[in-house]
């Protein structure tokens, strides 16, 4: 699978929080999940739709560890090289 | 409130039934098939059982697959997903059905009479709905019915194991069903009561005589309700307990 790039892994995450429930418009890389009403069941499918579009297996303790949208930008592009 | 509309069930999706090569599970697969479910009929042993089964699903006019599979062993239930969707497509229904039971007092039980009841009734349960929740959550639609008991609720002596592991099942339907309710995933029990069936042979007959509708129940009773549950008109059903048994539990 080629590298993504990070616009890529942005869009795929930020479309799915939408999907979710987030308002797109309170999206950022510093957002907060909690603040996104993002819960455990989100990032469970979160971790779904990443391992589908990208190769990337998340552990639930990787997956504990992402408490920003960057976070889970920033997980996925490293773990993706 | 982000749980969205009741949804259909996703076109070319299918319905797998463990256990289903005889009494209760084998009505729920010829029910499912009736109701236009393809159906996967998983057996662990008797595969004369199962082929009977899909046969009297294809005179009907269904379309339904045998699938072995001994759901109490931790690596079939991966195998048995994958060898339905290929087969039949995506999976829409789950019924966990397959069970056994090894009866003895509480005071006498072995360690492996315990453990192997624990292991299929509640094991294989947890496993195979943990394995296809993923998918359903996908889908925004699932439908997870796991067959309890009235043991379990209700002392039985001589089934501690038994009424231990229905117990379980009941209580891990309730949670597991609230978290998942907003993908529009149901996860329900149906709970029994004493069914004609080959398992229930060797149960004294006074027990007849303390359920409230003076019988014992058939299979395709029990087989109606999961069939209830199974569909769309059960969209708003989730995390209960339906019981099947002629008012026995009341």
């Amino acid at each position: 699978m080629a590298e993504p790039s990070i616009d890529q892994i942005e869009k795929v995450i930020t479309d799915s929080l939408v999907t979710f429930g987030a308002d797109r418009d309170a999206i950022s890389r510093d957002a907060e999940l909690d603040a996104l009403d993002v819960d455990s069941l989100d990032l469970a499918e979160l971790s779904q739709i990443i391992e589908e579009n990208f190769g990337v297996e998340l552990s639930s303790n990787d997956v504990s560890e992402i408490k920003t949208v960057g976070d889970a930008i920033d997980i996925v592009a490293e773990r993706a090289k | 409130m982000t749980g969205g509309e009741p949804q259909q069930r996703p076109a070319g999706s299918c319905a797998l039934v463990t256990g289903a090569s005889r009494g209760i599970g084998a009505a729920i697969a010829i029910a499912l098939a009736a109701d236009g479910w393809p159906v996967a009929v998983n057996y662990r042993s008797s595969v004369e059982g199962a082929t009977a089964t899909v046969a009297v699903i294809a005179a009907a006019g269904g379309h339904a697959v045998a699938i072995q599979g001994d759901v109490s062993d931790p690596a079939v239930p991966d195998r048995l997903l994958g060898a339905v969707r290929e087969q039949l497509g995506p999976l829409a229904v789950v019924v966990n059905n397959a069970g056994l039971r090894a009866d003895g007092l509480a005071l006498s039980l072995s360690d492996e009479d315990w453990q192997r009841v624990l292991d299929t009734n509640l094991g294989a349960t947890y496993r195979l709905t943990r394995a296809v929740l993923r998918e359903m959550i996908r889908a925004r639609f699932g439908r997870v019915i796991n067959i309890a008991s009235v043991i379990g609720p209700r002392a039985n002596a001589g089934q501690a194991n038994y009424a231990a592991s229905k117990a379980a099942v009941i209580a891990f339907t309730k949670t597991a069903a609230v978290e998942v309710a907003r993908r529009g995933v149901t996860i329900n029990a149906v709970a029994p009561g004493l069914i004609e069936t080959e398992m229930t042979e060797g149960i004294p007959p006074d027990l007849s005589a303390r359920i409230p509708a003076q019988r014992a129940g058939r299979p395709e009773e029990v087989a109606d309700a999961v069939a209830f549950l199974a569909s769309e008109r059960a969209s708003y059903i989730t995390a209960t307990t339906l019981y099947v048994d002629g008012g026995l539990s009341a």
